[in-house]
């Protein structure tokens, strides 16, 4: 079954044009996890004198993560738009570093979705910032289920 | 900071010309932010870029392109217009979506609402057509860095 879910969020992740400028890749998906990866990359350096990766390619990252565990929760599929997204970022991410993104799916609900994840250097399993997004369901009448 | 970091730097402060700064961040080369007018505060412009889509259907920026290019303004705003520090570090970072980011250009501008020793609070909006119709609103604090 999460083999199926991995396949359904790569489909998903890999026609997004910007996640694909990132080569961002879909590592793990089931009905409520996605882990995706980001690999460390000149582009993405926000800070020129020390190779420190801009936060903004983190929250594309989590953005993304928390994007398609919200899609991937529902049985058929359901993309849902962000509806807000907060990131605290706990320390700088290590210049090289390639970056997974853990997202999953808090609560869902009639008319949102409610995620969290964080960010981990891949080599040494640090957290380098967490993230909380919730998700609006599209195409539902209020009341409906 | 590097000496060819501070030597940009200068430069762009004597002659209030801050493209070359912008030039030096990869990130912001990577989105496309520009420096689109510098009043009493700079405007950042993020110009239509198909690269930069998040949903392909409608299509719409990506959202975390929308984030990235309103955090990346908001210290490059920090750093035009405050004296003496460097690139300032972000601590967390908070986005409310409003509207779909369509695929045209995007303007950024930001309020630097207080200034501490070593943090400050930036709120930041993003707008397309009108600024009074943003589709973004941010809030974010930085760790002030001296050079």
């Amino acid at each position: 079954m999460s083999d199926q879910l991995t396949q359904r969020a790569t489909r998903f992740v890999s026609v997004l044009p910007h996640c694909r400028v990132l080569n961002m890749t879909v590592e793990y998906a089931d009905g409520e996890k996605v882990i995706l990866k980001l690999p460390y990359s000149e582009a993405i350096i926000g800070n020129p004198d020390n190779g420190i990766v801009a936060g903004g390619s983190l929250t594309t990252l989590m953005d993304t993560a928390c994007g398609t565990a919200a899609f991937n929760c529902f049985e058929d599929g359901e993309v849902c738009p962000t509806l807000d997204l907060r990131m605290d970022y706990h320390r700088a991410a290590k210049p090289g570093e390639n970056l997974i993104g853990e997202a999953r799916v808090v609560k869902r609900a009639n008319s949102l979705v409610f995620t969290q994840g964080e960010v981990r250097q891949e080599s040494d399993n640090v957290v380098v910032a967490t993230c909380t997004a919730n998700f609006m369901r599209i195409g539902l009448r209020l009341g409906s289920k | 900071m590097t000496e060819a970091m501070r030597k940009i730097l200068q430069h762009c402060r004597d002659n209030g010309d801050f493209d070359a700064v912008i030039d030096a961040v990869p990130y912001a080369g990577l989105l496309g932010i520009k420096l689109h007018a510098m009043d009493l505060q700079p405007t950042f412009i993020l110009p239509a870029n198909k690269d930069n889509i998040g949903n392909p259907m409608l299509p719409a920026i990506h959202g975390g392109v929308i984030a990235g290019c309103m955090e990346t303004s908001a210290a490059l705003h920090l750093l035009m217009t405050m004296e003496s520090i460097a690139l300032p570090k972000i601590i967390d970072f908070s986005i409310d979506y409003l509207r779909a980011g369509r695929l045209q250009d995007t303007f950024v501008s930001c309020q630097v609402w207080r200034q501490g020793s070593r943090v400050a609070n930036v709120a930041i909006n993003a707008w397309q057509t009108d600024p009074g119709e943003p589709i973004a609103t941010a809030r974010a604090h930085f760790l002030l860095v001296q050079e």
